[in-house]
Order: structure tokens, then sequence, then C-alpha cells
């Protein structure tokens, strides 16, 4: 392999970036995770409660419903506003150190 | 009600003409664009971000969603919308996990992510297993759907329909490869959004634009119900004689409430599991990401097609309860027990025939749309990872892999017909399931490990794809889905629905002790160079 190439797999900076991609995407998805899985099992586990009446018909069930999809984009949001300013930041800079 | 549903109708004839006249326009253009193997099955890598977007909602929208979520809300109500939210949480994790990766290491296929640092063809040859059994399953669903559907809503016969579908996607696919497929779906998911769309503004209108209003007239609409009632026997004391009457009576609250679907916690989590993580293996939705050409363009498509199809799913209810209130689920049963006619039925109280022409032909070319998708991942793994990898060594010429692509564009074509043939009158709905428990227990683990872990090695991923394929194969078979509906034993043998809670993990473990038995040094060696391709997209394709 090339020295250069080597030097930056082995540099700080490489390894905090490449740490910083997985424990944002870990909490995200264990984000994610308690968001739907969350769901289902107060579906599962008390339907009573997603069946209290919040207005003349509607039940509780049905903002909770579109607020899971709603959530679930604002964290992809969160995943690729981070990586389109932080990490392509980094990514450009340690590419630039390869090249040169 | 009268309804002209079954019968072409010119308004329906003319939409379905306008839409196939511009798809194969678009194929002629794309053919003469398609020369190279990167052109045949990865668009020349010049799809933008916002066009991958809207080309993976079209290619993960099936009719099944539109039509099936619809009817399912129209006539179960609450049920349908946590169906819908299990469809789209996979694409967050899609994105946390192995989106960029993906786009960074691989070429043409997810084979190519799962081979890159392992011996070439033992894991092509699992990858290809695992690949093609996802495709069919998902195909044979979605051929069996649509000679139902457009039998139900043309009126033409059933073997013709799924002729007709099968002669057209193969056209798109033949000649225009992956460039006339992205622009396929393009095309059907603006015309499926805006159809839907102008679907749900119609039904609030009737509602002063208050869906508070229309739950309330939800649980106010007829619907027709059998109640046995239970009398003293006059002939004979002591015995009662059951009545069966049919009564009309109100929907009432329960639509608006959680009902049938989820009851287990531990069944509903392994449906959700194959739902959410099902996506990240499915071969057609991730062979999308190489059409963009870098992993930003692939960050921004998952975003892209995340809000539409969360959109999608998020107004699709409103259509659905629309139908029980203007349609009434008496008429939609008698339609289609299964109710998937709800929003065409819709469409033609509202807009009348020409609007039902319309959202007919739209159905349609999302039938098209998706066995389109199908049919080139389904041809890749023949020609990419089975023939060019397997076969050749990879030392296929450019003329080569293009003319193998076609023929086993030919070959996945006339199979796929043939299958919906031999399927007809089955009940399929088990294989949408089926092909999302392959899909998460062979292609997802084994993908994941060849990204995140330096031990991975071939054994762990050969045992690791066979395992999950052929564990959530006879999983489902002795299943209630198939043991108790399909072949009607009174028990089943395995308890859960859906088995990916069982088969995802034994395929991660399998995958794991056998990389740990066996000790692969030059893979090892090799994660270290695959991390500057995976974080940076040095060498990237």
């Amino acid at each position: 392999m090339h020295k250069s190439a080597h030097d930056l797999l082995e540099s700080a900076d490489f390894k905090n970036l490449v740490r910083k991609r997985w424990t944002l995407s870990i909490v995200l998805t264990l984000a994610l995770f308690v968001l739907y899985y969350g769901y289902i099992l107060l579906i599962a586990l008390d339907k009573p409660y997603m069946a209290t009446k919040i207005g003349e018909a509607t039940t509780l069930g049905i903002p909770v419903g579109v607020a899971v999809i709603v959530v679930s984009w604002v964290l992809t949001a969160v995943y690729v506003a981070w990586a389109n300013t932080s990490y392509d930041r980094e990514v450009a800079k340690l590419r630039d150190r390869v090249k040169s | 009600m009268q309804t002209s549903l079954g019968t072409p109708t010119a308004s329906a004839i003319a939409f379905f003409v306008v839409i196939v006249g511009i798809t194969l326009a678009i194929t002629y253009w794309a053919a003469r664009r398609t020369r190279s193997a990167k052109e045949f099955y990865a668009a020349g890598r010049s799809v933008s971000g916002l066009q991958n977007g809207l080309a993976l909602a079209g290619d993960y929208m099936s009719a099944a969603s539109f039509l099936g979520i619809a009817g399912l809300v129209a006539m179960k109500g609450y049920d349908g919308m946590i169906y819908a939210t299990g469809w789209l949480v996979g694409w967050p994790a899609l994105m946390f996990l192995i989106a960029e990766p993906l786009r960074n290491l691989g070429k043409y296929t997810f084979a190519d992510v799962v081979a890159f640092r392992l011996s070439q063809r033992p894991v092509r040859i699992a990858s290809a297993i695992g690949g093609i059994l996802t495709v069919l399953f998902y195909t044979i669903a979605q051929m069996v759907g649509s000679g139902n559907l457009i039998k139900l809503m043309f009126g033409i016969s059933y073997e013709w329909a799924v002729v007709i579908v099968g002669a057209v996607m193969m056209a798109y696919v033949l000649f225009g490869g992956m460039i006339a497929t992205t622009w396929v779906q393009i095309i059907k998911a603006v015309l499926l959004l805006t159809g839907v769309t102008i679907l749900t503004i119609m039904v609030l209108a009737k509602f002063n634009f208050s869906p508070g209003e229309l739950y309330k007239q939800v649980t106010l609409a007829q619907q027709t119900v059998e109640v046995t009632t239970q009398a003293p026997d006059p002939a004979n004391p002591g015995a009662t004689i059951e009545t069966k009457q049919k009564v009309q009576q109100p929907i009432g609250q329960g639509a608006l409430e959680p009902g049938g679907l989820v009851t287990s916690p531990v069944d509903a989590v392994s449906l959700g599991l194959a739902l959410m993580l099902g996506l990240l293996g499915l071969p057609h939705i991730l062979m999308r990401f190489y059409t963009v050409p870098d992993a930003k363009a692939a960050r921004k498509s998952v975003l892209y097609a995340t809000g539409f199809i969360g959109y999608f799913y998020i107004i699709i209810p409103i259509v659905g309860f629309g139908a029980s209130v203007l349609v009434g689920r008496d008429l939609i049963a008698k339609i289609d027990k299964g109710g998937n006619m709800a929003a065409p039925l819709l469409a033609e109280v509202l807009g009348g025939t020409p609007f039902l022409g319309f959202i007919a032909a739209v159905a349609f070319a999302t039938i098209l749309a998706v066995v389109a998708g199908l049919t080139l991942a389904g041809a890749s793994a023949l020609s990419h990872d089975i023939y060019t990898h397997v076969v050749k060594h990879g030392q296929a010429t450019e003329q080569e892999q293009v003319t193998v692509a076609r023929r086993a564009t030919v070959v996945f074509g006339i199979a796929a017909v043939l299958l919906g043939v031999v399927f007809k009158g089955q009940n399929v709905a088990f294989m949408v399931g089926l092909a999302f428990a392959i899909a998460c227990s062979a292609n997802f683990p084994s993908l994941l490990l060849s990204i995140i872990w330096k031990r991975f090695t071939t054994a762990g991923a050969v045992w690791s794809i066979l395992t999950g394929a052929f564990l959530s194969v006879f999983l489902i078979v002795i299943s209630p889905t198939v043991w108790v509906d399909i072949f009607k034993y009174p028990t089943a043998l395995f308890g859960l629905k859906n088995p990916a809670i069982v088969s995802m993990t034994v395929s991660f473990a399998v995958g794991i002790l056998a990389s740990l038995a066996s000790r692969e040094e030059r893979a090892e060696a090799m994660f270290e160079d695959e991390k500057l391709r995976t974080y940076l997209g040095i060498g990237a394709e």
C-alpha cells in the first residue's frame, strides 16, 4: 500500500471520523428501534390506551402512527444534515492528504 | 351504485396507451445510450439524488402498497395504518447502516460488496442464491397480484394480463437497461403520488378538510354484518336453533382502534424486523445505489425516497377511510373480498369514469415498474454474479457482459410470466413476507458483517447466507401462514407468522461462529484498504 494511504488509515483524524460516523449511526438506529418497536409493543400490550379518544371520534393511535412516520424521516434528515456538513468536510480534508 | 370497473372504458384505455407509449418512447431513447455494462446495470452512474430518490420510491411502492393498504384501511380501519408504518421504517435504517458503504464498495450488485475481500466464487454463488430467491418470491407475488388486479380493472383474462405485463416490462429492461427502468420508476412514482394526492384532496373536500369529521363519518357509515341469534327450539326442548341474519349497522369506533393485526408482541416484532431490515437486503433496491455518481448522492436519494414514501403512507389511510364512507364496505367487498378495489371505486365515486380510468392506468404502471426493477435485479444476479464472476472468473469482455445480461433478462422475464400463470388462483400473499424474511436473514447479515467486521471470512459469509435463506423458507412452510392457511393442517409446527426474529438471529450467529472458526489473513489485510473506500470513497467506482 502507498505510504501516505497507510499513514492516513493510522491517523487519529481518520479513526475519529470513522468512530463519529458509527456512533451517530448507532444512536440514530437505536432511536428508530425505540420509536417503531415502542409503537408496535404499545399496541400489542395496551390497546385501550391507543384507542383513547382525543376528538369526537379520532383516537390517539392516529396521530401517534403519523408521528412514527414523520419522526423516522426527521431521523434520516438529522443524519444527512450531519453528513453533508461535518462528515463531508472531514472527508474532503483527508482525501486531500492522500493526493498531496 | 353502478361501476364501470371491470370493463375496458375509453378513458382507461387512453391513459394506459399514453403511459405505455411514453415509457416505450423513453426506452427507445435509452436503448441508444445502453451499450456498456455500466450503462446497462447502473445507468452510467449518471442519475441524480432526486431522480434516484423518486426511482427508489417507484421501485418500493408496489400495487400492494397502493391498492392493498387502501383496501386494508377501508375494510379493517386502523390496522391498515399500523401495517403502513412498518413499510416505511426500513428506510432510515438503510441510511444509517449501509447506504454509503454499499455505494462506495460495490459496482453493480450487492454481492460485489460481500465478495469484496473474500473468495469470489463461493461468495458470489451464495449471494446469488439469496438474491435470486428474494427476487423470485417477490416477483411471483407481483405477477399473480397483477394478473388479478388487471382482470378486475380492465376485464381482460388473467393470462393475457400476465403476458402483457411480462412483454412490456421485458421491453424496458432488455432494450433500455437501467436507464429506461429508472425513468419508468420516476414516471410511475410521480403518477402514483399525484393520483393519490388528488384522491386525498377530493376526499378531504367532502369533509370540509377536517380529518376529524372524516373519522366521525367512518364510525357512522353503514355496513352489513352477519348476526347469529339463538332461540330455544320449540320442537326439541333443551336444544336451541341458530339463525343467521344479515343486518345493517354502523361500522363503529372499532375502525379507529387497533384490532387483530397486532396481538402477540413476539409475532409483531418479528414481522416488524422482517419489514424493517428486509429492505436492507432487497436486491432491486440495493442495486439502485450504483446508479448515482457518489456516496453523497446516495445519501440524498435515501432522504428523498423516505420523504416521498413517508408522505404516501401518511395520506393513503385517508383514501382508505374515505372509501369506507363514500363507497361503503359492502360494495368494496362485493367487487373484491380482499378490498383491493377500494381506491379505484373511490376514484369513480369522486371523479367519474375518466378519473377511474386514470387511477386504473396508474395502478397498471405501478405493477409494470416494480416488475421491471425486479427483473433487472434478477438478471444482474444471473449475469454479473454467476456468469461474469463464477463462470468467467471476472474476465468477461464488455460486449460479452451486456449480451449475457440481455439473455438473462429474457430468461428471468419468461420465468416470471410462466410462474405467474402456474400460481394462478393460489394464495401468494405470504410470498411477500417470505421475500422480506429471506432478504433480512440471508442477504442483510452478510452485507452488514462484510462492511463492519474485519474478521469476517468466506466461510462465515457462505454459511450465514445459506442458513438464513433455507431456514426462513423452512420456518415459513411450517408456520401458520403456510402450514395452516394453505396446507390446512390444524396447528402449525412453528408459532410465528414471520420467522425473521429467529432466522435472522441464527444467520448472524452462524456468520460470526463460522468466521471465528476460520481465518483469512488476506481478507483481514484488505479490510484496512477497504476502509479508505468505505469512508472516504477513494477508489470507488
